[in-house]
């Protein structure tokens, strides 16, 4: 059983990491979550994007977060990584296991998956 | 939706955006029927708003013109022979005491009922989002009783953010527990 106790030692361990974000400097990565995203299967994608990028330990680069709807709701679930100085990367209809390969090659390695980005699938 | 629970995440996205701090979700089964309750103290939405809410072509979005959230879990709930309801006080009018609070029944045994499917991953998406807001999260299922309150978390955590992996993988498996 989890115990509010196990809560306070993660408590401790995070309090005492000395959090540098380097806000402007920071990768983001972002999932429709609107209505359309979640009923294509963005919840999936999300959590394997989250997971994936904490086990990679790229936490302190890397925001994972949610947005609502990006208007191209027919290419569902959708992924947007934006990378400061570069071009927005859009990728569309996602599930985990995409996700993951596209925190390996694209977040962590820094080549675009380009099998899953939109303007491969308009091609 | 292929999941109930992909409604409450659909559902609490709207409380969010109405700025809610708190959002209370609750799931009351009994043998035959489930009723969710989804209810927030976000600003909730003017008589005229409310009554055109559950109406598809209906949206507070802008990128299109067809809001499908409110709709879709009114037509879920109604396949089943069950109810929805919906009701609001949007802060003009109810200064301290503003929120809406949506009610959906469903009979389980209906062919057309979903299945609730994966309810701890909603909340945690959630929380995940929103790590600034308050969840209130209550199943109560046969024998079973499952609760989380941020709130309490929070005066745990002292100032480390609820969306903090370790701490989202803490209260994944702290519901995974509760209902073994």
């Amino acid at each position: 059983m989890k115990s509010l106790a196990e809560l306070q030692a993660i408590k401790d361990k995070m309090k005492n990491k000395v959090v540098l974000r380097e806000g402007s400097n920071e990768l983001r990565v972002v999932v429709g979550m609107a209505t359309c995203g979640i009923a294509a299967g963005a919840r999936p994608v999300l959590n394997a994007l989250v997971e994936a990028v904490n086990e990679s330990g790229l936490a302190d680069k890397v925001t994972v977060s949610q947005t609502g709807c990006i208007g191209l709701c027919q290419y569902e679930p959708i992924v947007e990584v934006f990378e400061p100085g570069k071009e927005k990367v859009t990728y569309v209809k996602m599930d985990a296991d995409k996700a993951k390969r596209v925190v390996e090659e694209h977040i962590k390695g820094g080549k675009v998956v380009a099998d899953y980005t939109i303007s491969d699938l308009n091609a | 939706m292929k999941e109930l629970s992909l409604n409450i995440l659909d559902i609490a996205e709207n409380s969010l955006k109405a700025g809610a701090l708190l959002t209370e979700i609750s799931i009351i089964e009994d043998d035959k029927t489930l009723v969710l309750t989804i209810a927030d103290d976000g600003c909730g939405m003017t008589q005229q708003v409310l009554k055109t809410a559950a109406d598809p072509f209906y949206t507070t979005r802008t990128t299109r013109k067809v809001g499908m959230g409110i709709s879709l879990l009114k037509l879920e709930a109604e396949m089943t022979g069950g109810s929805f309801n919906i009701e609001s006080r949007h802060i003009s009018d109810y200064p301290q005491d503003h929120g809406t609070k949506v009610t959906a029944k469903f009979y389980k045994n209906h062919i057309d009922c979903i299945p609730l499917g994966d309810a701890v991953a909603s909340i945690t998406t959630l929380i995940q989002g929103h790590p600034d807001s308050d969840f209130v999260f209550f199943h109560k299922t046969g024998d079973k009783e499952v609760h989380l309150d941020t709130r309490e978390l929070r005066t745990v955590l002292e100032g480390v953010p609820l969306n903090t992996y370790e701490v989202i993988k803490w209260i994944e498996e702290y519901l995974k527990d509760q209902y073994k």
